[in-house]
């Protein structure tokens, strides 16, 4: 059977899976619509969770980051599991407990104050929107070079798979349609991981084999990778180069927009107890690990695996590699195929039939290639989001692993993008058009503007993917950004403050949201057209601070700002402070109205 | 229903248990992933130090302790202050 055929299969397989479920679980009220009718298991929970977050960059992308930049891009993997902690400790019990359904709802409420709830839906909808975006271009790339099909074909067959589950399932199609995502997209990740250590560790257990030993060369692994990525002229793979404020920021900012993501915070909305809400918090933590505890070792390996390829005569001091190897051997074959998707690319730039990878930056290295008659790096282009979905073929992996990735790649990215698209359609026909233009509405026709919302949320969302705005990579700061000033501190302050009243909330969220989002425009260019921006994140305005790694400092700003003028205008009135004190207690929760 | 004086008490239980998982949180990230590094270079695991290890482990696996210990000391709480669901 041709790789295509595999492939197809595989992909094939697991949409007539997601299929069959939107079909099974279809909802017929607002509350299975929003939140899945309140009963799904909190282990159940859990792993919808991890698909929820898991998107196209953790599958694809995270493993890549670290690859190619060693610990200090250790920061994803700390920011975006550390955040978990916020959400079970800070927010998760008790929003659970207010018993509603959506994120702004309770910013509304709490906060006694419409404006409120419109600063918190402006950000959800524009930081989810940001977000899939990314997620909808993911589908294209990973359809393009499994199935062989146009982007825009492929484009549009997951968004006509989202819109069948989505659409007539809600949460609760969305759901159990996301625990299938998970199953799908776990196996794909870790199968491979486990072939690449056991060839390369003889530990089947990537995240020990991390820090086991190189059976080739009997060194420890993590020793083996530093020795040879500093021969060829790259910087130390375990060492600190980061400066070290920016990186305790990107962190810190990481996990605070992570606990600050609606479309995450809205699957604890889901489960019957405010202790279910708790467990399965932790259970989303279990799951996502199973993907962060590997992901460091498939980076580390596959940075190690490449670098032997290209020098298989002993590193550096031996020949590098022919071009005609990279032509003739299989073990080269993924080279040729991933050219053809324009994310890889060599040339033989002093023509003498081999390919040299090097740092061509590095003094030393410079040297050398003075001496040997080297012109540069000659693997001149290395896209490091292949890394994951060319790995099973790097390492030589039967066909049927490739076409588990395949299918994997796909479900981390559709099961985001129909939580995000569940996100904003909520947003639009709960807080929008029931909470603020028509409240009258009945509950069939707000389950039906729920359905149109969400189709409209599709049609936009394809649009962008198939003409993704020249800054779609840069928004992901965005979401994060806006999700860590705005919305994160709005709810904890709603929750652990009975003092912080509606004007000290909105004028914090409104503090918080301008100074991140000016600080952003500033470095990446307002509205990130480019050439209008004054700084870069190579030099940026204040000290080393990143924009990416402003979003803590919007949130200090927002909760500085929220503190100082509630301490100046009207107190709460008792009625918020009883809220506050019952959200406080989980007992009650079963019987809180959804309403 | 409880009185308000044992909600508060259970708040306060609540807020400390938080606090001090907030700690830990912030010592195995922050501290032992990222400023304290420099400190733990001499302590070697597999190839690199202590210090990377919970950068790209040990960090996720504490984080997976403090929220099971906390659901755990919060159901115990619950009942004890007669808060919990029936």
């Amino acid at each position: 059977m041709s790789q295509f055929a595999i492939n197809l299969m595989f992909v094939g397989a697991s949409f007539a899976l997601y299929i069959g479920i939107a079909i099974w679980a279809r909802a017929g009220s607002t509350s299975e619509f929003y939140a899945a009718g309140r009963g799904v298991h909190p282990v159940t929970n859990g792993m919808a969770t991890a698909a929820d977050w898991m998107s196209a960059a953790s599958f694809i992308s995270m493993a890549g980051l670290i690859a190619f930049t060693g610990y200090d891009n250790s920061s994803f993997l700390m920011g975006w599991t550390g955040g978990y902690v916020l959400l079970a400790l800070l927010l998760a019990p008790y929003l659970r407990k207010f018993g509603k359904f959506t994120v702004s709802e309770f910013i509304g409420d709490r906060f006694y104050s419409q404006t409120a709830r419109i600063v918190a839906v402006v950000c959800l909808i524009v930081a989810s929107t940001t977000y899939v975006i990314g997620q909808m271009t993911g589908v294209g790339v990973a359809f393009g070079r499994f199935l062989e099909i146009s982007n825009t074909a492929g484009l549009l067959i997951g968004a006509c798979v989202v819109f069948a589950y989505a659409v007539f399932g809600g949460m609760k199609g969305v759901t159990y349609t996301q625990v299938a995502q998970y199953c799908v997209l776990i196996t794909a990740y870790t199968i491979p991981a486990i072939f690449i250590s056991l060839q390369l560790t003889g530990n089947p257990i990537p995240a020990l084999g991390l820090f086991g030993d190189h059976v080739a060369s009997g060194e420890p692994l993590l020793s083996k990778l530093d020795a040879v990525v500093t021969e060829l002229g790259f910087k130390e793979y375990t060492a600190h180069h980061a400066d070290t404020l920016n990186m305790v920021l990107f962190t810190l900012s990481l996990m605070i927009g992570t606990a600050g993501l609606p479309h995450v915070i809205m699957r604890f909305f889901t489960v019957p107890k405010v202790s279910d809400a708790r467990w399965s918090a932790g259970w989303a933590l279990v799951f996502i690990a199973l993907l962060y505890l590997t992901a460091p070792a498939v980076g580390a390996m596959a940075r190690l695996n490449i670098s032997e390829l290209m020098w298989p005569n002993g590193g550096i001091s031996g020949e590098a590699v022919t071009t005609q190897q990279i032509e003739n051997e299989a073990e080269y074959d993924w080279m040729a195929t991933w050219q053809k998707t324009g994310l890889l690319d060599w040339e033989d730039k002093n023509g003498d039939g081999k390919i040299q990878f090097y740092n061509d930056k590095n003094a030393d290295l410079q040297a050398m290639a003075a001496e040997k008659g080297w012109e540069g790096n000659e693997l001149t282009k290395f896209n490091r989001d292949i890394l994951v979905l060319a790995n099973p073929e790097i390492a030589n992996l039967p066909s049927w692993v490739i076409g588990l990735v395949a299918a994997g790649g796909l479900a981390a990215a559709l099961s985001t993008a129909a939580g995000l698209l569940l996100a904003i359609s909520s947003a639009v026909s709960h807080d929008l058009i029931k909470g603020a233009i028509n409240p009258s509405i009945s509950e069939k026709n707000e389950l039906l503007s729920a359905r149109i919302a969400m189709g409209v949320a599709i049609a936009v969302a394809t649009w962008l993917g198939l003409n993704p705005p020249g800054f779609a990579a840069q928004t992901v700061a965005l979401a994060f950004g806006l999700a860590a000033a705005s919305i994160f501190p709005a709810l904890m302050m709603g929750i652990f403050s009975t003092k912080v009243n509606n004007v000290g909330a909105v004028s914090g969220m409104l503090a918080g949201l301008t100074v991140t989002l000016v600080y952003i425009f500033l470095h990446k260019g307002w509205l990130f057209i480019p050439g209008t921006n004054s700084f870069t994140d190579a030099d940026p305005l204040l000290g080393t601070i990143k924009s990416t790694s402003f979003g803590a400092i919007g949130a200090a700003v927002n909760f500085a700002v929220a503190y100082t003028v509630s301490g100046m205008t009207k107190p709460t009135p008792q009625e918020i402070k009883d809220l506050v004190e019952s959200v406080r207690v989980p007992r009650g929760a079963g019987t809180a109205q959804d309403h | 229903m409880s009185d308000n004086s044992s909600n508060d008490a259970y708040w306060k239980a609540n807020v400390r248990i938080i606090l001090i998982s907030l700690v830990i949180w912030a010592l195995v990230s922050f501290g032992f992933g990222i400023l304290l590094r420099p400190m733990l270079a001499g302590i070697s695991v597999g190839g690199s130090d202590l210090g990377f290890w919970f950068a790209q482990q040990g960090s996720i696996l504490v984080f997976l302790a403090l929220i099971f210990n906390y659901a755990w000391q919060m159901n115990k709480l619950d009942v004890a202050h007669g808060v919990d669901e029936e």
